[in-house]
Formats: structure tokens, sequence, C-alpha cells
């Protein structure tokens, strides 16, 4: 067994592999289908400060090598998180990641002033969830905006902060140059691409919503570029997801520049697939000699 | 990694596979299904047609790419599956009704089955609508006191629900809904199965959100079989 261990910042992960938000629940489900706390950490499903119950209509739709959603946050809220699956997750050993949106200011700063309270490792600040106007993309989109949020936050917490970005960003880079401005202590890209799908029978639109998130294997190289871009330009570090598949996507992403990595719209492929890319990365480390992955993080 | 046994056509677009393995399962649970790597990106989740001595069988419609995959499959290929999931029919006595409409026939052959067993069940009927042709009429009739089969017409039109304990149904929301109504402020509890587009199948992303006077249900943990009165219908 190689030694995958990863610093992110301060924070230990025994491993690289996160699962990423919105794909693994508050990881109770799939606990039930193997040992999650094998996994370096997972990042839970987005909360916003009241419960919310999502859109209507289709919510899930597949493309070519991808899926797009419309889910639309639902979720029981952060009291909610906390009364219910706070505790199942302090009760694991792994890097457990609040993720948080919302659709003003003031529901930022509540919720992250209420889950602060918490045994929480990371809050990954979610600016860039494209399915809702209380996703939050809005602050994701203009630097100054983004800007706005980050300083705030940044005021309202101590925990360690991540802001997680979105690529319908105008600029990325700045974005995440804006991130590292206001003292994120990392960022996290990138968020599903708007997206949409038109049913030609009844020449209506797929999604309620019009357009929704697209993830998976499709994204994997646009995604790849924009982290691979991102890390050349900050030197706080990068939490890498967009259609990581297998265990030669995430090091990919790893020699782009990513400390670590998450893995979405994959679980749906495989629910065990968590664990394979950790045997996977681990072996290839044995294989080519590798001691940590610090040798291999941003060579490209 | 489990095998074909067989992949047969019946007609009217649908198609019945079995596949080998000592596999659980009850009565209007579903497996994800897939027989390919990752393109589908998604499993397709397909309810539990029979189980016996040699393995598991689904009945499927070919609709998409994944299910045109499924249709392909020759005897000896390999196919996964995980499950299974959701939480099927309760365990239920007296006089009991099985409607299908259309694909929705799939989950009743085992349900069939296994109500046929339990103790306190007096009767069993089974009623089926299809588009075009009467089918599985032989296979039905091994495990109900009656089967009905309305071909080309509304199957609800043929249901006296008054003669019903309970009644468990799955096909169109539409027909579903229907029986809902005529059960209503009568004793008959009708059951219906829930069909919605998945991805985990276990309840963790939300896309198979059913509504419900109880709030939002994930169709795939806390369903696919719901009382009927409690659901909101599209």
């Amino acid at each position: 067994m190689s030694n995958l261990e990863v610093k992110f910042k301060d924070i230990k992960f025994k491993n690289p592999v996160i699962m990423a938000s919105g794909t693994f629940g508050f990881g109770r489900e799939y606990n039930e289908i193997y040992d999650i706390e094998k996994l370096g950490g997972i990042s839970t499903k987005g909360l916003t400060i009241n419960k919310k119950e999502g859109n209507d209509g289709i919510r899930i739709w597949e493309t070519s090598s991808g899926i797009m959603n419309s889910v639309g946050l639902e979720n029981p809220g952060i009291k909610g998180f906390i009364e219910n699956d706070m505790k199942f997750l302090n009760d694991l050993d792994l890097v457990t990641i609040v993720n948080i949106g919302g659709a003003t200011l003031q529901d930022y700063i509540d919720a992250v002033k209420l889950i602060s309270k918490e045994n929480v490792d990371i809050i990954e600040l979610n600016i860039s969830c494209p399915n809702v106007k209380a996703g939050g993309m809005a602050f994701g989109i203009e630097k100054e905006s983004a800007r706005k949020i980050v300083r705030i936050i940044r005021k309202t917490t101590s925990l360690p902060l991540v802001v997680k970005l979105s690529p319908n960003a105008r600029n990325i880079v700045e974005i995440a140059k804006v991130c590292e401005e206001e003292g994120a202590d990392g960022v996290s890209l990138v968020n599903t691409f708007k997206a949409m799908a038109i049913d030609i029978n009844k020449r209506k639109n797929i999604f309620n919503n019009t357009y929704a998130g697209l993830s998976g294997p499709a994204i994997k190289p646009i995604a790849l570029r924009m982290v691979h871009e991102v890390s050349k330009a900050v030197n706080i570090p990068i939490m890498a997801m967009g259609g990581i598949t297998n265990y030669k996507d995430a090091l990919e992403f790893i020699m782009a520049g990513a400390t670590c990595i998450h893995v979405g719209t994959a679980n749906f492929i495989n629910p065990k697939i968590g664990l394979e890319i950790i045997k996977g990365i681990d072996e290839y480390m044995e294989r080519e000699n590798i001691k940590s992955l610090d040798e291999i993080r941003g060579i490209i | 990694m489990a095998k074909i046994i067989s992949n047969k056509y019946l007609g009217q677009d649908i198609h019945v596979m079995k596949i080998e393995g000592n596999f659980k399962g009850e009565m209007g649970q579903f497996y994800m299904v897939r027989s390919w790597d990752n393109y589908p990106v998604l499993s397709r989740p397909l309810s539990i047609h029979d189980i016996d001595d040699e393995g598991i069988s689904f009945l499927y419609r070919v609709v998409g790419d994944g299910t045109k995959n499924f249709s392909k499959l020759e005897v000896n290929d390999e196919i996964k599956l995980e499950g299974p999931y959701g939480n099927g029919f309760p365990k239920v006595e007296g006089k009991v009704l099985l409607v299908g409409g259309g694909m929705g026939v799939a989950p009743l052959y085992l349900t069939a089955k296994r109500v046929s067993k339990l103790e306190d069940v007096e009767k069993l009927d089974v009623f089926m609508g299809f588009r075009e042709k009467e089918m599985l009429k032989g296979e039905y009739e091994k495990y109900a006191d009656n089967v009905h089969i309305n071909v080309g017409g509304i199957i609800t039109d043929d249901v006296d629900v008054d003669k019903y304990d309970y009644i468990f149904t799955c096909g169109p929301e539409i027909m579903m809904e229907k029986l809902v109504k005529m059960a209503k402020g009568k004793d008959t509890k009708v059951y219906v199965s829930i069909e919605k587009r998945m991805a985990c199948g276990i309840g963790a992303c939300l896309v198979c959100t059913c509504k419900t006077k109880d709030g939002n249900k994930k169709t795939c943990k806390d369903g696919p079989v719901f009382l009927g009165e409690d659901v909101f219908y599209e």
C-alpha cells in the first residue's frame, strides 16, 4: 500500500478521493454499500439556510458521455442536516466538507454562521449551482460579486473555506485569483456546465427550468484545462472535479495541479467507484515508485 | 457480473431477459442494471419480473440506448446488477387485485407469485391492459384466480374496486391515478408503483423525487411503491 495521504493546507486526507456534492447525499446510502471511511472525504449535498423542495419536472437527462441534472438544491436545510446527519458524519473517520448555497448574501451568511458552530472540517461555498437562482451562480460569474461574497464569508467563519467555482464564469482564473486575495483556503472546480435539451416531438424544453447542469465524462477535458489554468494562477490548493471516472482521470487532474479530486457522476456508473479509484492510484504509485503524490502534482 | 440465460422478444416492444444467479428480491423491488461500461452513463432501473431457482428475470421495452443494448444481449453475455432496491409491495390479506398497464405488468408477475402464497389472501385477480394484443395470460394464470386482459381499451373501466381489499398497480400514472380516485372513500387500499428517471438508485442523488402528502419522497428508496392516495400525480 502506497502512502496516498495528501494535505490540503493543514487538513490531512488519508487519500485524495472525495465524493462530490450532490451525488453522495450525506453518505448514509453509500455507507450501506461499502465502508465509506476508506474515502478521503465527502462533500455533502448542497445545503441552504432553509429547507428546499427542489425543481419540478424532469430532473435528469442523459447525453452522450454525460448527464444533465436539474435537482434544484433539494435539501433539508442546515438545521435539518445538523439534527439528522451531522453526528453520522462526525462519527466517521473522513474529512467532512459541508457544501453551502444560497439565494442572497444574507442566506449565505446565516447558513455559514450556523454551520460554523459544528464540527465541520471544511466549508465549500457553492457560488456555482446553475439550476436555481438560489444556487448562487450569479455570485460566481463576475469577479466583483465573487469578491464581495468571499470577503464577507471569510469574516463570518474561521473554518477552512473552499470556494466552488463555476465553469460558466466569465473568467474562471480571475475568480480563483479573487478567492485567493480574499482569504479563501482553497478552490474547488468545476461545478456543472449550464446546458439544455429539447424534446423535438413535444417541441418543448426537457427541463422546466430550461437549463440544467451538465456533468460526467463529457466535461472532463474542459474541466482539466480549467484546473490547469487556475493552478498556474493561484497558490492556494485546488480540489478538482469534472467527469472523473477512473484513477487515470484522477491522476491527470493531480498532474494538472489538483491537491485532491472529487468524484460525482461516476458514482452512478458504479457505486463503489471511489474505492476503485483509490486502488488504481495506489497501484500506479507502486508501479511508478512514487512515494507521495506531491512528486507528480502540478508537473504539467 | 452475471450471465444471460435467455433474452426473448415477446411482441409489442416488450422483451424478457433472464440472468443466472441466486438473486434476492421482494415483489415490487428493482435492480439497477447495465450491460455496458461507461456509456450510457446511467444504469437502468428494472423492476423484478420473476425470481426462481435459475435466476432473475426482467421485462423491458426498448426506448433508448440502454434498453437497446439489453435487446442485443445473447446467451452467456455479461450483465451487471445492483440491488435489490426500493421498498416493494406490502404483504396483505383478503381480496387482492393487481392492475398493470403496458410495461407496468413487469413487477406484477413476481407480485402475483408471492401474493398467491400469502396465507390470508382469499382471492387474487390480475387485470392487464395492452395496446395491440393479449400476452402473458397463461403465465399469470399460474398464480391468479382470474386473469382479465383488455386490448386497446381502458383497463380501469373493467375494474370494480368494491370487490377488493387491496389493489396493487403499475403502469401509466393516469391509469394509477384513476384507480386511486375510484377507490376514494372506500375501504379498498390502492398501492401504486411509481416510475421515475433514476441515477443512483439508492436515495442519494434526489433526481427521482415523488411529491406526496408527506412532502418529497425518494422514489428509489422510499418507493417505488406508495399508498396511492398519498401521491401527487403529474
